[in-house]
């Protein structure tokens, strides 16, 4: 397949460097990334499908695809689907975002 | 360190809040809470349900995947069932290996298995936990299809060159965990001391179960 056909997330075949093996632990925000995630999918709720979600990371396009990290990807589209669900909206989203951004802020002058 | 000082929403999960020590939090750390904050307010989840998850993320270890090798070791009429539908033979042990189809591919001494996901990171989570970072890895998607031999040089697997290797490309929908070859010298050794061998990157296929004299 001539390469300018490939999306960025299809890598099978490719040359790379050697793998780096670096064992490193989740950090916890990925974890919940990882269980709000599942949450969304499972049967309960049934949000969305696996499929959808890697939909949504592949659609981030080239740039974002390689510059996130594997759970910013992730957590990417899964807003991005809540939000063409109609489950949540973008101005929920931005509201909350901010509120929690000030809310970090003041406890981290608190623990100055 | 002081208290927690200050009373947030019981209705919000397990409030996360990044340590003081780390770097500034990030952008998608702040949408990953804002996300999971909406949904408990709008009771899409509740907390108890989202503690609940994070428990069940943590308490899936390898240790699944090798009670499961360590018992089609031993047991032959099991490793048929095993070879034939894992989730089902998963849950003859007790083992959740969840609703996405697995399917186990045995690796013989002719034969070396090793599982990849090229476009994503499919994984046998249920069976083994979160995938470790290098199988997310760019490196190891793009190249252990195309060099497998010399991917699997670098985690210090030698496989013979008499020896054939095949790599399974995983999906969303078909997952795969390896059967690896029961090393020589194990023969007296019981269910839990076999299992005890059977390592994380040996269900992936990187590496190969070494008997105890040589581990």
């Amino acid at each position: 397949m001539s390469e300018h056909l490939r999306r960025p997330h299809d890598l099978g075949g490719l040359d790379d460097d050697a793998v780096d093996r670096g064992e490193h632990d989740h950090e916890p925000w990925e974890k919940r990334v990882d269980s709000i995630m599942r949450l969304c999918s499972d049967k309960k709720r049934h949000l969305l499908t696996v499929d959808e979600m890697r939909r949504g990371i592949e659609d981030l396009g080239p740039g974002a695809y390689d510059d996130l990290s594997y759970y910013e990807r992730w957590i990417s589209s899964l807003a991005n689907n809540l939000i063409a669900k109609d489950v949540i909206s973008i101005d929920d989203l931005g509201r909350k975002m901010t509120e929690i951004e000030a809310r970090w802020e003041a406890d981290r002058e608190a623990e100055k | 360190m002081t208290d927690h000082n200050h009373d947030h929403d019981h209705e919000q999960p397990h409030p996360y809040q990044p340590d003081i020590e780390d770097a500034p939090f990030t952008h998608y750390q702040v949408m990953a809470e804002a996300v999971i904050e909406l949904l408990t307010e709008k009771n899409v989840v509740t907390a108890d349900e989202f503690r609940a998850q994070l428990e069940m993320t943590d308490s899936k270890t390898p240790a699944n995947g090798a009670k499961l090798v360590a018992k089609a070791w031993t047991d032959p009429a099991f490793k048929e069932r095993l070879m034939a539908n894992v989730n089902d033979a998963a849950e003859e042990l007790g083992i959740d290996a969840g609703h996405i189809p697995l399917r186990c591919v045995e690796s013989t001494p002719d034969l070396h298995n090793v599982i990849v996901c090229t476009l994503c990171s499919c994984y046998p989570r249920m069976l083994i936990g979160l995938p470790p970072g290098w199988y997310k890895s760019r490196a190891y998607r793009a190249r252990t299809v195309k060099e497998p031999r010399t991917v699997l040089r670098e985690f210090g697997t030698e496989i013979a060159d008499n020896v054939e290797v095949r790599v399974h490309d995983s999906t969303a929908d078909l997952r795969y965990m390896v059967l690896p070859n029961r090393p020589d010298g194990t023969e007296g050794l019981s269910e839990a001391e076999l299992a005890a061998l059977v390592t994380r990157d040996s269900l992936i296929g990187v590496s190969v179960v070494k008997a105890p004299e040589e581990a």
